[in-house]
């Protein structure tokens, strides 16, 4: 190359290069301005929340893509929040409904389309409930919840008309159309890339969405990142304020407060409490924390071996666990406690709710010498290692204040992969856990944690008839008869304690100032509809 | 030398069939039901049961071995149930990003490590000895993932001089078009210096932080290496003969000290391409390591015998070239010995 040319193109590219930053950093900032980051810690793995291990994330996605027939009111939470109101349901796909003891039957919006511009009709939301209750697994059984089983009782009566029959009279059938699991997808478009041996087009619809919801999915990258848009076209709402929303993987907690604190991301749930204690104090970021519904943290006991099978031996535990030192040096005060209220009698028709322990050692001993263990006893303590970060500090300060009374414990570690397969069998003596339901109703909870059918969740293997008879009614009543049962199961539970209340944690969420219209959920997911960002 | 090439190939036939063994029995033994994880919150016995089902465990061992050896012939390597997505797909997605950042982090390291190495040796006992000594301690006693933490508080936190530690890319700068899969050389093969640069500036974190970690063992590697070849006669020979010490150095000693040093190169590599799993994880990295570690996590058996298996793979690879480097350096090193 000769000097002057040299001279020439380097003069020629590095004014390129000043130049250029300036535009770049223009067109950055623009779109930054549109799009809401969100940051968080794992991937979804489905677009489709009838998906076989379809994850919470996925359930985010879906509820965002797709429509419902109906959705739930907003009412102010104690704090000044938005918060879903689970009393109310309102339109969504259908625009009004009429509810008759043996069948509902909905109004279609008629100008509604899903994304590729095909009229929802109500052959679509029938193909999309007999999807629901035909795949099996997750779906399947969340639709039993509330009594819809059959695809018989799904009726398309005419393009904008569609009726569900009731199987029985199950107070939990309305509510449960409004939760994430029965979407209405395009039919058509699923049965285009159906299959003879996948009929019901699972395989396509893990990356593809077949739907009509209020935003779009733009980029699909597993376990990286999503990129949504906004429907310009949506008519089952208002329309949504956010434009794109991105949703980023970022595995490390540190890192996610790191990109809050210095307002590269714009929200962000899944911080360990310690940080989220620190952030509520900071002046940068808002900070919303709202007490998950139905939801508590518990130490439970196997009554259905040795030891814990002793009801004395069981209170003694409940009045031995440092209950205000978890709150404390565990949870960073982001939870609401469970423990220290008056009695051990009910308080009205709310779940979950303060029980008369605290922690008091004289009277643990006493019951432990009642129970005829006064020698003292070893047992294992298990927690699950999925969630070391709030479970592996309790179960330590549980041990401690165990061995106070005599309770010598060794703590059992679970990976989180096992978990759910220790809980099957049974046979751990105590655990730490925690449960939450999606229906925020007290037998709700008490039908999955309680109840001798021994589900899953009841990990005591408690079983009292009188108990599911209390249990049985509550689910078919109302009235002063509804809360009369209530209060004798939650009386019971409190008396008995196969499990001992902790606390009651909460969901929290931290964003930049600027993001506001955050609306809690029951399904703990974020709803990029309401979000504003200004 | 063909002939050699497929005999070496053809040792590593029993060892990969051995590894395809182990993980499918490894996986299947650790504790834990896929079935019952991904069944959901609300699962049933009937729920997990009709799970088992769908995803076929519910066959037993042999026949699940040998649908996993039929599909693995047909390049498939079964589908992930944490992502949804196949398996073959999301490697081949994934790897080039932990190759990338390997690749950068051993070009640090030896950058640095060499000339350290040698001058070290050249002149023992003065401060740059005890310089690569500090360096190379301080580099194995700090663990991977604390030092990216620490990078990634002073350099993106408090100085703000690095970029989000948010993966490969700035997340409103798009992706190059796929041609190697390297972001750094596809963004300059279509001449997109936008990309280019900030593809630059996510990766030097996570590769100096990785670089860090394995400088020392090269670096002590080559002095040590240094210093008994410039002890050998034939170097007092070539400095009697009045040979300029840049040339006695170069030429003579450092070419013969190289040997263990690629070798040493070699295990680093593997050995890095193990420590990206946490430098990943802190950085958020779309690897292969998080992918693996996500997998694990979740008793999601598909990824986790595609991940061993192509590292298996790599390492038979990466052997090979090792051993060919050896001939090219040292013809004493005869490749048919």
């Amino acid at each position: 190359m000769k000097r002057r040319t040299f001279f020439k193109t380097t003069v020629a590219a590095s004014a390129a290069a000043t130049a250029a930053p300036a535009i770049w950093s223009e067109a950055k900032a623009q779109a930054r301005n549109e799009t809401l980051l969100i940051v968080t810690e794992s991937p979804p793995n489905s677009q489709d929340i009838h998906g076989v291990g379809a994850n919470r994330p996925a359930y985010e996605v879906s509820w965002n893509t797709h429509d419902r027939l109906m959705t739930y009111g907003v009412k102010k939470d104690a704090n000044g929040n938005d918060h879903y109101d689970y009393t109310k349901l309102e339109p969504e796909l259908a625009t009004e409904w009429d509810l008759k003891p043996n069948s509902v039957t909905f109004k279609l919006r008629r100008d509604a389309k899903f994304h590729d511009g095909t009229p929802i009709t109500a052959k679509d939301v029938k193909w999309s409930f007999d999807r629901a209750v035909t795949v099996g697994g997750f779906p399947t059984f969340q639709m039993a919840a509330g009594s819809l089983q059959k695809p018989e009782q799904f009726v398309a009566v005419d393009d904008h008309t569609f009726r569900v029959d009731f199987l029985r009279a199950d107070k939990l059938t309305m509510p449960d159309i409004g939760v994430p699991v029965p979407v209405v997808m395009n039919s058509e478009l699923c049965k285009k890339n159906a299959t003879e041996k996948d009929p019901w087009a699972m395989e396509w619809c893990k990356n593809n969405h077949a739907s009509g919801g209020a935003y779009k999915v733009e980029k699909w990258q597993p376990s990286q990142e999503v990129v949504f848009v906004r429907n310009d076209d949506w008519k089952n709402g208002p329309l949504p304020k956010v434009r794109r929303v991105i949703q980023r993987i970022i595995p490390s907690a540190g890192n996610r407060r790191a990109l809050l604190e210095r307002g590269d991301a714009d929200l962000s749930f899944d911080l360990p409490s310690k940080d989220f204690a620190e952030l509520k104090k900071s002046p940068k970021l808002t900070v919303v924390g709202t007490p998950i519904e139905n939801a508590m943290m518990y130490v439970g006991m196997n009554v259905a071996t040795k030891p814990f099978d002793n009801e004395k031996l069981r209170q003694a535990v409940a009045w031995a666990i440092p209950y205000q030192q978890i709150m404390d040096t565990v949870m960073f005060g982001q939870a609401i406690p469970l423990f220290g209220g008056a009695d051990n009698k009910s308080k009205g028709s709310v779940w979950p709710q303060k029980d008369g322990y605290s922690t008091d050692l004289d009277k643990a001993k006493t019951l432990m010498a009642e129970a005829g263990y006064s020698n003292g006893l070893e047992t294992t303590l298990s927690f699950d290692l999925g969630a070391a970060s709030t479970n592996e500090p309790l179960a330590i300060l549980v041990q401690e204040n165990l061995a106070k009374i005599g309770i010598k414990t060794t703590i059992n570690k679970v990976p989180g992969a096992n978990w759910r397969a220790e809980l099957l069998k049974k046979s751990m003596p105590m655990i730490i856990n925690a449960f939450g339901g999606w229906l925020n109703y007290p037998e709700y909870f008490f039908y999955w944690c309680y109840h001798g059918q021994n589900a899953v969740f009841n990990t005591m293997s408690y079983k009292n008839p009188k108990m599911d008879a209390l249990i049985d009614k509550a689910r078919f009543t109302t009235g002063p008869e509804y809360d009369a049962a209530v209060k004798g199961f939650v009386d019971m539970a409190f008396e008995e304690v196969p499990r001992v209340p902790v606390f009651q944690p909460l969901l929290n969420v931290a964003m930049q100032k600027n993001v506001t219209g955050y609306r809690y959920w029951f399904h703990r997911q974020l709803d990029y509809r309401q979000l504003v960002k200004g | 030398m063909l002939k050699l090439l497929l005999s070496r190939l053809a040792t590593a036939v029993p060892s990969v069939v051995g590894v395809l063994i182990v993980t499918f029995m490894l996986t299947r033994l650790l504790p834990g039901d896929p079935a019952a994880y991904f069944a959901g919150l609300a699962a049933s016995p009937q729920a997990i049961a009709e799970v088992r089902t769908k995803l076929g465990l519910d066959k037993s061992l042999p026949e699940q071995f040998v649908a996993y050896i039929v599909d693995l012939a047909h390049g498939n390597l079964g589908n992930s149930l944490s992502t949804g997505q196949p398996v073959a797909a999301e490697i081949v997605n994934r790897l080039p990003a932990s190759a990338e950042l390997t690749l950068v982090a051993l070009f640090v390291a030896v950058a640095i490590a060499i000339p350290l190495g040698v001058l070290a040796a050249v002149k023992q006992g003065t401060w740059i000895d005890h310089l690569c000594r500090v360096v190379t301690t301080a580099g194995v006693s700090l663990p991977v993932f604390f030092t990216g933490l620490l990078l990634a508080y002073v350099f993106y936190y408090l100085l703000q001089i690095a970029p989000a530690p948010t993966g490969r890319l700035d997340v409103f700068i798009s992706a190059p078009p796929d041609i190697t899969g390297f972001y750094l050389v596809d963004s300059l093969l279509t001449g997109n210096a936008e990309t280019f640069w900030s593809a630059l500036k996510q990766l030097a974190l996570p590769a100096i932080s990785m670089a860090i970690f394995s400088l020392a063992p090269l670096a002590r590697m080559t002095r040590g290496s240094m210093l008994a070849v410039l002890g050998s006669d034939f170097v007092r020979t070539a400095r009697a003969s009045g040979l300029s010490s840049r040339t006695v150095i170069f030429t003579y000693a450092f070419r013969n000290a190289v040997l263990p040093v690629i070798t040493t190169l070699g295990m680093v590599f593997s050995f890095l391409l193990g420590a990206n799993v946490l430098v990943e994880t802190v950085f958020a990295w779309p690897g292969i390591g998080l992918y693996a570690v996500n997998a694990l996590i979740t008793s999601d058996y598909a990824p986790v015998q595609g991940f061993v298996l192509t590292m298996a793979v790599l390492y038979v690879v990466l052997n090979l070239i090792i051993d060919l480097l050896y001939g090219l350096v040292d013809p004493r090193v005869r490749l048919d010995a």
